[in-house]
């Protein structure tokens, strides 16, 4: 048992457990949210959607995985061999690295896992400009994808495609000012602990209820960043086959829709940390309080803790996944120019005024009222 | 600075984990002999006409020209911001600037860029025919 312990505290053990989980839990969810799009798309459309293969059609994701890695794979004529192998792992990477960035539950005070016990792969004091920084670098996998291809549709697709991310990106560089007004820090893990209070004795103080023009400004352009309808357009059907991926196949095909999903999976996280409270929820306290009450080993409260503060979490990006595919199967999508007209001439000068507004409002108001963070 | 090792690591073990996925694709699925046109480029199933590298709508350039001044901006807003708090409420802890300076000098710096903003607007970049 000590030999166990020494194994388990070993720094490069540790490392190779919080990738493995953060990996394991990104790759695991994203069929999981595969069959849960087909389910609730057929809920949305009266139909029943898979329930064949196994227990509500779940054995339906293994089946679809082992179809896609034994599909021919072949490169088609003209393409620019080594950007075309390299984009799928280019636009798959940027989701799942900015998910290690997010602390998923906190384990009381063991240190072990992180600083102040804050469960994260890679918790850093920057962690949201990082986190920024990473999942811009999407755009770029499907730019090179929409070049490589040698295909008009792709091509087009592509440039939309990074036309799209790079005006919405800024959209939401300008919700995180704002909201950075706010907090005073970068450190996702200390953004999560502001929101724990509560305000005027009963209200959570999530940063959606401080600060609710920036979650809606961040709302929108998180569809947007990850191509979700009514964003949509670079795959749009009916204009460009499959957009950037119409030359894809197989398994690298099946990457592209990965990072898709995985990219959903962690645009979620990241606004359940910014907005929603992150891991916690009113009356967390007391129930740590009355886990301290019962008698326990010290290991094992951490654990729980950790346990519930995890499922807290969860169960928020959860409902967050399922409002995204809400949105996706109950509006149409929108036509470029009014894609482009949202971005630039609604969203940007609401951004801006945001700012300016939360500037104003933290000087005047809430530094009188006690209200600010 | 572990931290950031962990995410290099994370990077490289992602990496590994998707090629690995294609290697293994490229030597477990079967392979058919090309005859005819199955290497074509796929555009709705006729004959593609000439390259896909055209040249396409200017205006793309010019969205990517003004997003590199916003751009740019959020990172000069960043560090600012983590100042501004404790730059513009605490003079008791030896700030030389009042509050209202550091204020304005913000709302100076967005205003300009609102300008930028409101002149690529009136110039018709922003909008699509």
């Amino acid at each position: 048992m000590g030999s166990l312990m020494t194994v388990l505290t070993n720094p490069w053990v540790i490392m190779a457990i919080k990738i493995g989980v953060g990996l394991g839990l990104v790759m695991g969810m994203v069929p999981m949210m595969v069959w849960m799009e087909r389910k609730v798309s057929a809920r949305f459309q009266l139909r029943r959607g898979p329930n064949r293969v196994g227990p509500f059609g779940l054995f339906q994701l293994i089946a679809d995985s082992l179809k896609l890695l034994w599909k021919e794979d072949f490169l088609p004529r003209n393409t620019d061999r080594i950007i075309f192998l390299a984009a799928p792992i280019m636009a798959f990477l940027p989701g799942v690295l900015s998910f290690a960035l997010i602390p998923i539950g906190v384990a009381g005070g063991n240190e072990l896992l992180g600083p102040g016990g804050v469960m994260a792969v890679s918790y850093i004091s920057m962690g949201l400009l990082v986190a920024m920084a990473v999942s811009s670098v999407a755009a770029y996998g499907i730019a090179f994808a929409g070049w490589a291809s040698n295909n008009q549709y792709s091509l087009l697709g592509g440039i939309r495609s990074s036309a799209q991310l790079i005006s919405y990106e800024i959209v939401m560089g300008m919700a995180v000012v704002s909201l950075l007004m706010m907090t005073g820090t970068l450190n996702l893990g200390e953004i999560v602990q502001q929101q724990q209070e509560l305000l005027f004795g009963f209200i959570p103080s999530w940063n959606i209820i401080r600060q609710p023009l920036t979650f809606i400004l961040f709302l929108v352009a998180a569809f947007a960043e990850t191509n979700r309808a009514p964003f949509d357009l670079p795959e749009a059907e009916q204009e460009l086959v499959g957009g950037y991926h119409t030359e894809y196949t197989g398994m690298r095909y099946a990457w592209f829709m990965n990072g898709e999903y995985a990219a959903m999976f962690t645009m979620c996280s990241i606004l359940t940390t910014l907005f929603l409270g992150g891991w916690g929820f009113p009356g967390l306290g007391r129930l740590s309080g009355i886990l301290h009450l019962v008698v326990l080993g010290q290991d094992i409260q951490w654990m729980l803790v950790g346990l519930i503060t995890f499922g807290a979490f969860f169960t928020k990006v959860a409902l967050l996944v399922f409002f995204f595919m809400w949105v996706r199967w109950t509006l149409p999508r929108f036509r470029w120019d009014q894609l482009m007209k949202l971005g630039w001439n609604v969203l940007i000068p609401l951004g801006l005024a945001n700012i300016i507004g939360t500037a104003l409002f933290l000087e005047y108001v809430a530094s009188r009222f006690g209200f600010g963070g | 600075m572990t931290e950031y090792i962990i995410i290099g690591v994370f990077a490289l073990v992602g990496i590994l984990f998707a090629g690995a996925a294609m290697v293994f694709s490229r030597l477990a699925a079967p392979r058919f002999p090309d005859v005819g046109k199955k290497l074509n480029s796929y555009e709705s199933g006729e004959d593609a006409i000439g390259s896909a590298r055209i040249q396409f709508k200017i205006g793309y350039y010019l969205f990517a020209l003004v997003f590199l001044v916003f751009d740019v901006e959020a990172v000069f807003l960043f560090p600012v911001l983590g100042v501004l708090r404790s730059a513009g409420s605490a003079t008791a802890s030896g700030s030389i600037l009042s509050p209202l300076f550091v204020w304005c000098e913000l709302l100076l710096f967005i205003a300009i860029l609102a300008f930028a903003l409101f002149y690529a607007w009136k110039k018709k970049v922003l909008e699509w025919e």
